[in-house]
């Protein structure tokens, strides 16, 4: 065993780790994809509940977080040039400033959810199986999809906040950036989805 | 690292040491021979436990009537014999044992491209199979639902289906996780001069099989996930009560489910097409395109899945254009077959054990891919659904091809994990054996099939007994070939003569280092042959 490297640590192939997570982007595409199938087929048998359901969404509070995500999507894309030009200070200003507008959007969702929550509209309560077919499967979609969303924007917090410390401990650098690439990759994938659940859910009426 | 030219001494990767000590050094391992190993004790306890469940009912239905278990537990147990076989056994079967221990292999890498994932995918995979033995024996009782989970009953049902619908979905992902793991591997660590078009055919084969891993698992998913919820919250997606629709879960659970069969099947055609050359000595023929029909298989396996619900309620339309998607998936697994048939015309046959499980294989999975045409035509459809037919075709498909695929690669490569050889007469025995069995067991349920005996029934007319039994009898002569074949190869692993480092003159690249493998597989590097099949 003298002189033999561990062949573990010794791999890097910043290509291959970003073919992985481009990879893994399309699972999480089809994840949601099987949604937005079982969305369209009710949405066809129950145009009307689901006209009707899609008003009572508040377009202000989905419309901010529209603008919320984009603009974290820019910081981060931002945050990335950054790092590449050996900026890291700036770097983690634009992860922080990323992170702020997740925290809105959250923010946010509570206000929404808990509204409803308040009326006894949540799935499993007693308010939702009075309701029709229809606006049940609205209202249960809403919950579904955005409630997946909301997971993955709390799983993109967290590989962001780890990118964060790991530029502070110097880990990740101007010529190791791999992992805020790919951080910044699932957080635009995070940010597409809510672009189709907006419009979805809010505005087709 | 393929490209490094450094020259390493060897260490066999069993003998090893590191930084854990022990049974550590296997459950914290990121080799992917001890990854593959693990796998494989996992998948042959998992395997004769879903056969011992089998080998029940098999006694259960010797007889009409109750013979020695109620209804309700043969409910349950062909449900847990479905659920441990396909989405623990042979789903990853094949592509997790061999794909792992020989892909980087024969590529010429020294390991998959994420070693630290593919240490996950297994712990997530041992904590799937745990949620899903566990949930056997929570006090709702086992589920009852059959393997594929069809809403709405399994909506309703008091048994335990959350945890085993999410034990497989946990199973899912490792799925998922593995197969990415794979795909990067081949496209960026095959070794330095191998093109796509240089590598050995059972790496076009799992890199078919990972597409499929990874574009089709995601469905079924959220599938069990919109499952879990609406069991959890009442919310309807599939019950009519409530305004669902059971034919969409159908529809989600096939769009998975049908290229699940691809994921499993593959991997088998793949190792088939690497024994074939090697015991013909001969040039594979036709390489291109046993390549491209993989893919091929993988492709047009992704839009054939309606054929599951022909009785279902689907427009004609519907019904005719799946039927004619599925006879097209035919051919290009007819491509393999007469390939693998031209290679052997002409060459020097040698009837090792390998070759014996190939040629096993090759007239099985012609009897149940012939018969999933009847299958895919609508008029018999209708007629056979749901019948013993359709338990005996898919059991020649999966049993017969995947099954003996896995018995043949396990007879093909032990020399080389283990550096150690069987016994060969036990091994030939223990295949006719098999073979024997095998066709006994499940060549009558074609015939009362036919005649109208209905699967996953508890009793059945008198009518039927003489197949029945025969079925019984062709499942206690299975389980004791199966016996003696993994007694032979324990004792062959364990204390075997010695293994040259190519037994059978191979020419792929596995066959050119020391059995077993070195730590990082190649200690020096080697020549990369335009064509891996190249026998002098």
């Amino acid at each position: 065993m003298s002189g033999k490297k561990m062949h573990v640590e010794a791999h890097r192939d910043d290509e291959g780790a970003k073919l992985g997570m481009w990879l893994f982007i399309f699972t999480e595409l089809l994840l949601f994809g099987g949604l937005f199938l079982v969305y369209s087929v009710f949405r066809a048998k129950y145009p009307t509940n689901f006209h009707e359901g899609s008003l009572e969404l508040s377009v202000t509070i989905g419309a901010i977080n529209t603008v919320a995500l984009l603009f974290s999507s820019m910081t981060i894309a931002m945050a990335l040039s950054a790092i590449q030009k050996n900026n890291p200070k700036l770097s983690m200003l634009l992860i922080a400033v990323t992170l702020l507008m997740a925290c809105v959007f959250l923010f946010n969702k509570y206000i929404e959810w808990g509204v409803k929550f308040e009326h006894g509209l949540y799935p499993g309560s007693g308010l939702m199986s009075r309701l029709d077919h229809g606006d049940l499967l609205f209202f249960s979609l809403y919950f579904f999809m955005t409630g997946l969303h909301a997971l993955h924007i709390i799983v993109g917090i967290v590989l962001l906040a780890i990118c964060f410390f790991k530029i502070k401990n110097g880990s990740l650098h101007s010529q190791k950036y791999v992992h805020l690439e790919n951080g910044a990759l699932y957080w635009h994938l995070v940010d597409l989805i809510w672009i189709f659940l907006f419009p979805l859910l809010y505005l087709i009426a | 690292m393929s490209n490094d030219k450094e020259k390493t001494e060897y260490v066999s990767y069993l003998e090893h040491q590191g930084k854990y000590k022990g049974i550590f050094s296997w459950i914290f391992t990121m080799d992917h021979k001890r990854i593959g190993l693990l796998y494989l004790y996992a998948i042959v306890a998992l395997f004769f436990v879903g056969a011992i469940m089998g080998l029940l009912m098999r006694i259960e239905l010797i007889a009409p009537g109750e013979t020695i278990m109620k209804p309700q537990t043969y409910n349950g147990i062909f449900t847990v014999h479905g659920i441990i076989m396909i989405f623990m056994v042979v789903i990853p079967g094949l592509s997790v044992v061999f794909g792992n221990f020989f892909l980087p292999i024969l590529i010429g890498a020294k390991d998959v491209a994420f070693p630290k994932l593919n240490r996950f995918s297994w712990w997530i995979y041992i904590a799937g199979c745990i949620l899903a033995v566990a949930s056997q024996f929570m006090k709702d009782g086992p589920p009852d639902t059959g393997w594929s989970f069809y809403a709405p009953y399994s909506t309703s049902t008091g048994t335990n289906v959350i945890m085993a619908t999410f034990a497989a979905f946990v199973l899912g992902f490792s799925s998922i996780l593995t197969g990415l793991n794979f795909i990067v591997t081949i496209h960026q660590l095959r070794a330095p001069g191998m093109k796509f078009f240089n590598m050995p055919l059972f790496s076009w084969a799992i890199y078919a099989t990972a597409w499929t891993q990874l574009l089709a698992t995601p469905i079924v998913g959220i599938t069990l996930l919109m499952l879990i919820a609406e069991r959890l919250f009442g919310i309807g997606f599939f019950n009519p009560d409530l305004g669902g629709d059971p034919v969409l879960f159908e529809h989600l659970f096939w769009i998975y489910s049908h290229p699940a069969v691809y994921i499993m099947i593959l991997p088998a055609l793949g190792i088939i097409t690497e024994i074939i050359p090697t015991f013909c000595q001969k040039k594979i023929y036709g390489y291109k395109a046993i390549a491209l029909s993989s893919l091929a298989i993988a492709g047009v396996g992704f839009l054939v899945w309606g054929h599951h619900m022909f009785t279902s309620g689907m427009s004609n339309q519907a019904r005719w254009f799946f039927s004619l998607l599925t006879f097209l998936v035919a051919v290009p697994s007819a491509i393999k077959v007469f390939n693998w048939l031209a290679t052997m015309y002409k060459g020097s046959i040698d009837m090792k054990p390998p070759f014996l499980y190939a040629l096993a294989f090759i007239f099985l999975f012609t009897i149940g891919g012939t018969t999933g045409l009847l299958l895919g035509s609508i008029a018999t459809n209708v007629q056979v659904h749901d019948t013993s037919f359709v338990v005996a075709h898919f059991h020649y498909i999966i049993f017969g091809g995947m099954g003996f695929a896995f018995f043949g690669a396990i007879h093909y490569w032990l020399p080389k994990m283990y550096g150690r050889m069987y016994n060969m007469r036990i091994a030939t025995i223990a295949w006719g054996i098999i073979f024997v069995g095998f066709n006994l067991l499940y060549f009558p349920q074609f015939i009362i099939g036919m005649q109208g005996m209905p699967r996953r029934y508890f009793d059945y007319l008198p009518q039927f007994q003489t197949g029945q039994v025969i079925s019984t009898i062709g499942g206690f002569i299975l389980i004791i070939g199966t016996v003696i074949m993994v007694y032979n190869l324990i004792k062959g692993a364990r204390s075997g003569e010695p293994a040259p480092a190519n037994p059978w003159h191979g020419s792929t690249l596995e066959w050119q280092i020391p059995s077993p493998p070195s730590l990082e597989n190649f200690d020096e590097a080697l020549a990369i042959k335009s064509n891996p099949y190249d026998y002098e």
